[in-house]
């Protein structure tokens, strides 16, 4: 899906968004309110340069725009795979975004995640997975990592992966096994924009992620293990 | 993966209550945890390891092993990566050298 | 006599580097809180998941900690290794702690376990953040064979500070992952200077990424973590604009001054280093002297 057209389904009241080299930023109107956009585009991968523009969005937001609510629109390939990347720390400047992201939730700010088209790993644990609540449409790739790499580097056979992949929300890719496990908190069908304006209503700072994904059954054990060690006590049976 | 389970009678040595574990799940390492436990003197050994078909192998390090030490009331669990029966027999001794015997 | 930090293995780290018998684990081995997820790919499990996490004292301060086993799956994430830390930090918090430290050594999320891994470092980063914003100091060890990469490379520059020995390393992916994707002409794993070079301790120091270098030895690991938590006794844990932006600064200086860099050492020589060659030589405490007047310094 183009950024264009997603952009204009989720914001009927209008929006103000330009595209440079991959990096998408701007405002749009929610619900009679200006929030800002920021995000990628073009599956690029997330490299040093596009996560510090995003970081500078987000630290801009918090200095010149108290309480306006942020809507990060994810998509990617994952963290770019270069030496250079390496050499000055993209981990530095991924954990700088998730950080600024992390501030504005701290300053009030709502943060509202969106993956219209790819996520894979490292390119959106910093941006879609810091925000208050990650959203996914259905037609997004949501995942890890590519089965064949994944097989190489696990020594599992991929056949035995794609096997697993097909039933299996800790392997298979895409939003519904992400949802399942409560990575993403709901997937949008039909009217965008009004979903939109609830998940914004609705975006509270707390990380509820692992309670969600024992409800839904796709992950038993996060929460568990948690409260155990919370309360001191044994992981109590499901 | 497979597992085996061994358990020997009439042992003479019993430990403290608390439990130890000593090594590491790290190919051709193995983790050795060792408890007290309430079974009627007896002294259970189950072993997980991902090296299949050396049933015979294991049984002979475990009766050593055994031998050696003739503990009572102790559970012993292994989670194994492929470990050569030296390194298995060094990590039991060192197992049960980390646990106080009991009065 | 040293002991060696990245021969020892995540007990005995966390043993060393706190006070004598002050340890306390959380969800011990003999809970057997095993991954549910690695038994269908015919894995082996670990009794404790492949992080050790607890309470104890660093010279007397209440200390909450963790370490995780570089020998079990790398030391990568699943869901109940992620699991364990982020309990490990809300507690932290419960029970008002001086401080955590984290012995990092891990490749990031655990394959294994795919999507549940992903999250699960996620939560980890979310709840390092959340202690810092409840005042309480979080600071990493990185010094293993494995070094810190992956999410939890991204996780380690969460924290208030990070101390390396020059044998650990500090990145995101590994050169193996970026010479399959990009070629040998774009990263040579096999080139282990190189490696150190563009990923080890001494050059994240340079860089500001790290806040101390120390020697290979569990002693020298315990005092680095020891003045650094007193830092922060009357200073401020949480975020802020202030330091994000200076932050954002920094991190833009850096590609105006070394983005066009073709190898680390040009990196050192334009950070005013004579010889940048013989960096790799030096032990710690000769290297943090004649870096001190160079290098980058990172606000935490």
């Amino acid at each position: 899906m183009s950024w264009q057209t997603l952009a204009d389904d989720l914001f009927p009241q209008g929006h103000s968004i330009t595209e440079k080299a991959d990096f998408l930023s701007g405002t749009a109107q929610v619900d009679g309110e200006v929030v800002t956009i920021v995000g990628t585009t073009g599956h690029t991968p997330i490299g040093i340069e596009i996560a510090l523009s995003q970081a500078q969005a987000i630290l801009q937001t918090v200095r010149d725009h108290p309480g306006r609510a942020i809507v990060i629109l994810v998509d990617t390939q994952g963290q770019r795979l270069r030496h250079r990347d390496e050499m000055l720390g993209i981990n530095s400047y991924m954990a700088h975004l998730g950080k600024c992201i992390a501030l504005a939730r701290q300053e009030g700010h709502k943060i509202i995640g969106l993956v219209y088209d790819q996520a894979l790993s490292g390119g959106f644990i910093t941006s879609g997975l810091m925000a208050d609540a990650c959203y996914a449409l259905p037609n997004a790739t949501i995942r890890v990592m590519g089965l064949p790499a994944m097989a190489r580097i696990t020594k599992v056979p991929e056949e035995r992966l794609v096997e697993l992949a097909k039933s299996n929300p800790v392997f298979a890719p895409g939003p519904e096994n992400y949802h399942r496990m409560g990575g993403v908190a709901d997937i949008w069908n039909g009217d965008l924009a009004a979903q939109l304006a609830q998940a914004l209503a609705t975006a509270d700072g707390v990380d509820r992620r692992a309670a969600v994904g024992l409800q839904r059954g796709g992950r038993n054990w996060s929460q568990r293990v948690v409260d155990a060690i919370v309360s001191d006590s044994d992981v109590q049976p499901l | 993966m497979e597992t085996l389970n061994y358990r020997f009678e009439n042992g003479t040595r019993k430990l403290s209550a608390k439990a130890e574990l000593v090594g590491v799940v790290s190919s051709g390492n193995l983790e050795v945890l060792i408890e007290s436990a309430d079974l009627q003197g007896g002294c259970a050994i189950e072993i997980k390891t991902a090296a299949r078909g050396f049933g015979a192998i294991w049984e002979a390090v475990i009766g050593d092993f055994n031998k050696r030490w003739q503990l009572a009331d102790t559970r012993i669990s292994i989670n194994d990566m492929g470990a050569t029966p030296a390194v298995v027999s060094l990590r039991l001794d060192q197992a049960v050298e980390s646990v106080v015997e009991a009065k | 006599m040293t002991s060696s930090y990245l021969e020892a293995n995540a007990r005995e780290r966390i043993a060393q580097v706190l006070d004598a018998d002050s340890f306390e684990e959380f969800l011990p081995p003999s809970k057997r809180i095993v991954s549910p997820h690695l038994g269908q790919l015919d894995a082996p499990v670990s009794f404790d998941d492949g992080v050790v996490v607890g309470r104890g004292s660093l010279n007397g301060a209440k200390i909450f900690a963790a370490a995780q086993e570089g020998g079990f799956m790398g030391g990568a994430v699943g869901e109940v290794h992620g699991a364990k830390l982020v309990g490990l930090l809300k507690r932290a918090v419960q029970e008002q702690a001086e401080g955590v430290i984290l012995l990092l050594e891990t490749g990031g999320v655990r394959l294994h376990e795919a999507n549940a891994g992903l999250i699960a470092v996620s939560e980890v980063m979310r709840a390092v953040l959340d202690t810092r914003a409840a005042g309480i100091p979080v600071i990493v060890l990185v010094g293993g064979s494995n070094g810190c990469f992956g999410g939890m490379g991204i996780v380690a520059r969460c924290a208030n500070a990070i101390i390396m020995s020059e044998e650990g390393r500090l990145a995101m992916s590994g050169p193996e992952v970026i010479e399959t994707a990009n070629g040998v002409e774009e990263f040579d794993s096999r080139d282990r200077a190189l490696v150190w070079r563009t990923t080890g301790g001494k050059h994240r120091y340079l860089l500001g990424d790290c806040h101390g270098i120390v020697a290979d030895d569990t002693a020298a690991f315990r005092a680095a973590a020891t003045q650094t938590l007193q830092g922060f006794k009357n200073n401020p844990t949480a975020l802020s604009l202030q330091a994000l932006e200076a932050e954002q600064a920094m991190l833009e200086q850096r590609i105006a001054r070394f983005g066009d860099a073709a190898d680390p050492l040009e990196i050192w020589q334009r950070l005013g280093i004579a010889k940048p060659q013989d960096i790799a030589m030096l032990e710690a405490e000769a290297f943090t002297t004649l870096a001190e007047p160079h290098r980058v310094k990172g606000q935490p």
